[in-house]
């Protein structure tokens, strides 16, 4: 039963994207099974596989967990990237919290209409250049260590990672004006697992195309439309 | 410094309540700042205590803490309401996180346009019936043991009886066909802590009104 964990989603960013990122900076190899077909989803659910109904799924240690926060919490504590107390790790959970948020921001924008898709462009750069970056940006600056907690490589500074790359997508010169940010996004791709990840034919996802979004709402039966949060 | 945990928010359930529930569950005595107007939302940005310039905050062991589940999964922690190791932690997280995508409809709720209220007043009740209730049947079903995870009360057992009650606000009658539900609620409003956070004068806040709706609209207009 024990082997490599196997993720089970489409074969696209979505939310499974985070947990690529983690298990991939961990050093943890994994296996993937991309949904495709209603009738694949139809028999996951059958197999009462998801407990809610819902993916992500992650396969690991005996379980079959959803909820992307529970995966993502459970892998950072079982690979040490969670602290090493309680107060380290609610320093990690509220950065990976803003982090997800902005993220947030960005999940739904490939389902959005080319009209909606620019108004969220400009939102995306604006939370980001207003609300976020600049948080991560003085918490480096004040204790002027690599990483965002504990001077200790943990899940925050993975997150924080992936979404400045998102956000980068979106508008390329997005981190001028957050030198901090620019030397921590070298920093971090540079650590030996995460500049694996980023080197073609790793497991990291492409920025999500209309074929994704086709399969997503064929598989999910989601043909409402989608508006911008 | 130390002393109660201050929590600011608006005087209303909103995000913060969860938060309320589990302090009140753990016997934890806390204190609360109430928004009110925009300016005193500014005032608190400009101070620089929101972290991404959003509440709730709650002040605690001398940290500044923001993002709700930040909060909560510290609370729990210290409380020892997070189970024992990685593995209960792991479905507790699960558990909790089912139970959050529920409530979140519920905390949006008033503020949907009317022309949608019906719609989404029966998505919860599908969603609450067909998706989350029987999964939380089934689990105490299957261990038959009083609480969801390891045979202790934990955040997820808090979780789920402050969902069950903010649903039956919606739809009375939606434990029908949930016996073991049932049991659950009243096991877990007979437990010392949460019956005191149950009566009235406690910090429990009241289901949102069109008031609460207005002083959400007004301090965070965007």
């Amino acid at each position: 039963m024990a082997g490599k964990p196997k993720l089970y989603y489409f074969d696209g960013r979505g939310k499974m994207e985070s947990v690529r990122w983690l298990l991939a900076a961990a050093g943890v190899e994994f296996e993937e099974e991309f949904l495709e077909t209603r009738e694949q989803y139809e028999k996951l659910l059958q197999g009462g596989s998801l407990l809610f109904q819902q993916v992500p799924m992650v396969e690991i240690d005996g379980m079959k967990m959803v909820q992307t926060r529970a995966i993502l919490n459970y892998i950072a504590g079982k690979y040490n990237l969670y602290g090493k107390d309680l107060k380290e790790r609610a320093l990690i959970d509220m950065y990976v919290g803003g982090t997800d948020d902005l993220m947030g921001f960005i999940l739904m924008f490939p389902f959005l209409s080319a009209e909606d898709k620019e108004k969220q462009r400009a939102v995306i750069v604006q939370k980001a250049t207003s609300r976020y970056f600049p948080a991560y940006e003085k918490i480096l600056k004040d204790h002027g260590q690599d990483f965002l907690v504990g001077n200790n490589f943990s899940w925050a500074d993975v997150h924080l990672l992936e979404a400045i790359l998102m956000v980068e997508e979106k508008k390329s010169d997005v981190l001028s004006g957050f030198p901090q940010l620019q030397a921590f996004k070298a920093r971090i791709s540079n650590i030996p697992t995460i500049k694996k990840f980023l080197e073609p034919g790793s497991q990291r996802k492409p920025v999500p195309d209309d074929k994704y979004v086709e399969t997503v709402r064929r598989v999910l039966c989601m043909y409402y439309d989608v508006k911008a949060n | 410094m130390s002393g109660k945990p201050r929590l600011t928010y608006l005087n209303g359930r909103g995000r913060m309540e969860p938060i309320r529930w589990l302090l009140g569950a753990a016997g934890v005595e806390f204190e609360e700042t109430f928004l009110e107007t925009r300016e005193e939302y500014e005032k608190l940005i400009k101070g620089g205590s929101l972290l991404f310039q959003q509440v709730p905050l709650v002040e605690i062991d001398g940290m500044k803490m923001v993002q709700t589940r930040a909060i909560l999964s510290y609370i729990a922690g210290k409380y020892n309401l997070y189970g024992k190791d990685l593995k209960e932690r792991a479905l507790i997280d699960m558990y909790v996180e089912g139970i959050t995508d529920l409530m979140q409809m519920i905390m949006m709720f008033p503020f949907s346009p009317p022309e949608e209220k019906e719609k989404n007043f029966n998505s919860i009740k599908e969603k609450a019936t067909n998706r989350y209730f029987p999964v939380f049947e089934k689990v105490l079903k299957q261990h038959g043991q009083d609480f969801l995870v390891g045979n202790k009360c934990s955040w997820a057992d808090v979780q789920l009886i402050e969902a069950i009650l903010a649903v039956e606000e919606k739809i009375p009658a939606v434990l029908l066909g949930f016996p073991q539900l049932q049991a659950f609620k009243i096991r877990m409003s007979n437990m010392p802590t949460i019956k005191k956070f149950l009566q009235p004068g406690s910090p429990r806040k009241p289901p949102p009104d069109d008031h609460y709706v207005e002083t959400v609209l007004k301090i965070f207009k965007n």
